[in-house]
């Protein structure tokens, strides 16, 4: 093959000037954010008709738990979803946290890009201020329908309702309607939109969205309407409030450049070391003059006097100090106890249920926690791919599982060292569901869209580690159980074949055939364990019911204990909470 | 062609009790027998009684419990035992067979009656309650459990009242009375006489003999050749096919008559591996029946041929040679290791086949002509003393 160097080239021409810069400015204007997102929506899940509708549903009901959470409300969130027409749909988003002051109503749901969780670092569900307000636009482009929002914020105090749309190029709220409404909720907000939509099933639909809020968020009451059917209601299955984030100050090593060069600007005025102690967490005087030297600059330097190659300095200094991880108050698992009741709820009829939640743990500079959660057997589809739910500080992430470095943690786990059977490469295949939770302060989406987690390295091992030991816990489960099965087996065999040696040995010593099965059924508990199904039951017996009896019971005699205790119960369990086993204990 | 309709009647109602014959009426080796039955039964209801595993010791049969007696030159059983029990998964289902066959055997020698091994399949095997599984599958699997109940209780097929199909065709100048019949081999024509499976003195005795040795041939084609051409007359011989691999009637009347008669016994099988197979196990009995070696073997019986050396000696036609497969190679070479074949003569014998590379038929031999076998090959061989032992 001919190298292109080779070939003949075209004779290079200057191209032609097309248009002067003169020209080029007038067009170049502002654009506003709204004018963005009506030309881009795909970048916050509104790309087609059905996600639109789900990622409404998502932004009112993560606003609404996040709200109940900071209150310290336990939430009760009413989803009603109506058919209005050929491809519209009215969503109602009713919730009893603590309502918004009238003069926010308008910007809060009116405004994109407006709230209070983005400049701070708090876990929490929503992280931009873009999600509802941008359904709120959405509804607007689709139906030219307003908004309509009702909130109350306490006993006595006036429910107001209004009308709201978003005034595309300003970025700015239109109210349309304001009035003071009757309400017999004590709090709460509501929100209304009429939104084109597709209402459908399946692993990206909105009740899947439900059902999965549900198993992250026991503390959560909820009751969903569906377009069609009867409202589905689930109980709140926890009293528990989740313990409250404590919010924190950037941490050096997760500082972005832009970041950083916000926060020295916030505070012209200040010397570089008073920044560096005041405004990140960890960094105490002597670790802030470690910096300085790192980075060459003198430690009583303005902060606004920052720039250029200082400014990089200062950046990569903060990156290479060697400082305390953030303290992981910051972060709030779910809970090994609550996993397990959530699992409880969206499978109530499974087998077995093993959660665990790791320590706390960094990825630049980010605290998190990964925890894990399974549910096992059941009327779960034995023949299907295991069902992954992932969630990112208790919200759920439905698409994109294939980018997801939480899928991926759990389809490179061999799961066939944990008796699940898994096809080369893929999620496990069995009547089990997995549960990958994710809290962090800053969970690293791959997109705006927040759909799927990016590959950390310190991430992935954690998830990976997580789901090694849930793992774990279900191996020991299902070994019993194969045992058992294997004790179960055994006595089928015998109890086949006792009736033909019964007749064949009564004819030959002409005695009584049922006398002498009689003595073969009472000599049978000497030679199977029937103690390890009973055994099996009780190392699962906080997660599991008690396994069905084996067997009828042959005599009252006591079976003496067959050689060594069933194993399978060993230190790989140490932080489960299966109970210690007593060996020889039988239920018969 | 019309369908033949079948009907399936299921096996649920045990047949009704045997009819014995007082203990009184019955032959010795009889209640022997039934004590034999008893005891193994008892035994295992007094184990399961004291909460034990019921089991029952039996010998054996596996190559690693057979040596070979250079003295008595026969393959014997060794003194390793096995146990079956019935609380054991890979032995429970046996363990039941063994007393399904036990429980019947007995009734046939309470009753006097006999049934072949393939009818006591039946007679045992029915569909467990509940189930689909078969008490046996098949008669591959009721055979072993007969020949298991046999060496657990010391007893022979016959005592339990059992025999094997016959096989095997003889003639010849001998007289025999077969349960009161007296048979002349000579007069026996051209489809000669079927060896019962049971040839013990008590059924078959020797009445007269003029013949002076015996030939047993492998294949029942030969046997016709032979008979056609009224070898057993000319030479004065009783004329044998054991039709392949000899079953335990052949056996049995060939040890009886060499015993007995004190007559040499020549053996004329096809010149390849299974061929020398089928002449060891007459010689010094099998791994499998070894308990039942010094009843069946006949230690001197003479290797006639075809020997790899004839292909020379008688000057046969390429035609006559098929290529050695890889099995005969590999089963030659095994071969060369038995102890009975160590003899200097039977190593030039088993390297002369694996040089020439191939194996012959007997039925080869009529390549030079029909009476060839009868009016040549034989005679020379006998003449020559031209044979193997």
């Amino acid at each position: 093959m001919v190298s292109p160097d080779l070939l003949p080239q075209e004779p290079k021409e200057a191209p032609k000037r097309r248009a002067t810069a003169e020209a080029m400015a007038s067009r170049q204007r502002e654009i506003s954010v709204s004018e963005f997102f009506t030309k881009n929506r795909h970048l916050l899940g509104f790309d087609n008709p059905a996600k639109a509708l789900l990622t409404t549903v998502k932004e009112a009901v993560d606003n609404a738990l996040d709200a109940c959470e900071e209150a310290g409300i336990l939430p009760e969130i009413v989803v009603d979803i109506k058919e209005v027409g050929k491809d519209r749909f009215k969503v109602i988003i009713e919730d009893n946290g603590p309502g918004i002051v009238k003069a926010q109503m308008a910007k809060i749901f009116a405004k994109l890009l407006y709230g209070s969780k983005f400049h701070r670092l708090k876990q929490s569900r929503g992280q931009q201020g873009i999600g509802i307000s941008a359904a709120v636009l959405y509804a607007q482009l689709t139906t030219g329908k307003p908004a309509i929002i009702t909130s109350k914020i306490g006993k006595g105090r006036p429910a107001h309702k209004i009308g709201l749309r978003i005034d595309t190029k300003s970025n700015a709220p239109d109210v349309t309607s304001d009035e003071i409404v009757p309400w017999d909720k004590e709090h709460g907000t509501r929100i209304e939109l009429e939104l084109q939509a597709a209402y459908r099933g399946g692993r990206t639909g909105v009740d899947s969205y439900l059902e999965q809020t549900v198993v992250a968020n026991p503390h959560l009451g909820l009751i969903f309407d569906p377009p069609k059917g009867e409202p589905t209601v689930y109980p709140r299955a926890s009293e528990e409030l989740p313990r409250e984030a404590k919010e924190i100050k950037p941490h050096p090593h997760g500082v972005e450049l832009g970041m950083l060069q916000m926060m020295l600007s916030d505070a012209p005025d200040e010397t570089i070391k008073h920044v560096l102690t005041d405004r990140f967490s960890r960094v105490s005087a002597a670790v802030a003059d470690e910096i300085c030297v790192k980075a060459a600059v003198g430690p009583k330097m303005r902060a606004g006097d920052v720039h250029g190659d200082e400014l990089d300095r200062l950046h990569k200094a903060l990156g290479e100090v060697k400082v305390m991880a953030p303290s992981a108050d910051c972060v709030v698992p779910i809970g090994e106890d609550l996993l397990k009741t959530g699992l409880r709820r969206r499978y109530p009829k499974a087998e077995f249920y093993a959660s665990s939640t790791r320590p706390p743990s960094v990825y630049r500079g980010n605290p998190f926690v990964v925890e894990v959660g399974l549910a096992y057997g059941g009327d779960m589809p034995t023949d299907e791919s295991a069902d992954v739910m992932r969630f990112a500080n208790r919200v759920p992430l439905q698409y994109q599982p294939k980018a997801c470095a939480i899928s991926e943690s759990v389809y490179q786990t061999n799961w066939k060292a944990y008796e699940v059977s898994q096809p080369k490469g893929s999620l496990p295949v069995g009547p089990l569901a997995v549960v990958v939770h994710l809290a962090s302060v800053w969970v690293p989406f791959t997109s705006e869209a927040k759909e799927a987690v990016a590959h950390y390295d310190d991430l992935m091992r954690e998830l990976r580690l997580a789901v090694q030991e849930c793992g774990r816990k279900l191996a020991t489960y299902l070994r019993a159980q194969h045992k058992a099965q294997s004790e179960q087996k055994r006595l089928g065999i015998f109890q086949r074949y006792i009736p033909e040696v019964a007749e064949a040995l009564s004819i030959i010593l002409e005695r009584d055939k049922d006398e002498i099965a009689r003595q073969f059924q009472a000599a049978l508990p000497n030679f199977v364990r029937l103690g390890q199904t009973t055994e099996g039951a009780d190392v699962a017996a906080e997660e599991a019911p008690p396994a069905p009896s084996m067997l009828p019971p042959a005599d009252s005699a006591a079976p003496p204990s067959m050689g060594e205790p069933p194993a399978g119960f060993d230190n790989d369990v140490s932080s489960s909470e299966i109970p210690a086993k007593k060996p020889g204990k039988s239920k018969n | 062609m019309a369908a033949k309709k079948t009907t399936k009647t299921a096996r649920n109602e045990p047949p009704p009790r045997p009819k014995m014959r007082p203990m009184g009426q019955l032959a010795p080796i009889e209640r022997q027998t039934i004590e034999k039955i008893d005891t193994l039964a008892r035994s295992a209801v007094e184990a399961v009684a004291r909460g034990e595993n019921p089991a029952m010791q039996m010998k054996m049969r596996a190559l690693s419990n057979v040596s070979f007696n250079e003295k008595k030159r026969i393959i014997e059983l060794g003194d390793k035992t096995q146990s079956r029990e019935f609380f054991n998964t890979s032995m429970a289902r046996k363990f039941m067979q063994t007393f399904l066959i036990a429980n019947r055997c007995k009734e046939l020698v309470g009753e006097g009656k006999t049934v072949s091994i393939r009818q006591m399949y039946y007679l045992t095997k029915h569909t467990l309650k509940g189930t689909s599984e078969n008490t046996f599958e098949g008669q591959e699997e009721s055979d072993p459990i007969i020949e298991d109940l046999e060496v657990t209780i010391d007893t022979l097929r016959e005592e339990l009242h059992l025999f094997a199909n016959k096989r095997g065709l003889v003639t010849g100048n001998l007289v025999v009375n077969d349960a009161g019949d007296e048979i002349d081999l000579s007069k026996m024509g051209r489809g000669g006489w079927g060896i019962p499976s049971i040839c013990e003195e008590k059924e078959l005795k020797f009445v007269r003999n003029d013949a002076k040795f015996i030939l047993l041939v492998e294949k029942q084609a030969v046997w016709h050749r032979l008979n056609e051409d009224r070898f057993w007359q000319k030479q004065n011989c009783i004329l044998m096919t054991s039709e392949g691999q000899a079953a335990r009637g052949v056996r049995r009347l060939l040890q009886r008559l060499s015993g007995e008669l004190k007559l040499p016994v020549y053996c004329l099988v096809d010149n390849d591996p299974w061929g020398l197979y089928i002449y060891s196990v007459l010689k010094q009995g099998s791994i499998n029946l070894a308990f039942e070696s010094m009843r069946l073997a006949v230690p001197n019986v003479r290797f006639i041929g075809m020997s790899s050396l004839d292909y020379e000696k008688f000057d046969l036609p390429s035609a006559v040679e098929i290529k050695l497969s890889k099995e005969d190679i590999q089963r030659a070479q095994q071969m060369k290791k038995y102890p009975w074949f160590a003899d200097a003569k039977w190593q030039r014998e088993i390297d002369a086949l694996l040089k020439n590379g191939f194996k012959m038929e007997v039925d080869s031999l009529l390549s030079k002509s029909i009476e060839f076998m009868t009016e040549e090959y034989l005679p020379k061989k006998l003449r020559d003393r031209d044979y193997l032992t």
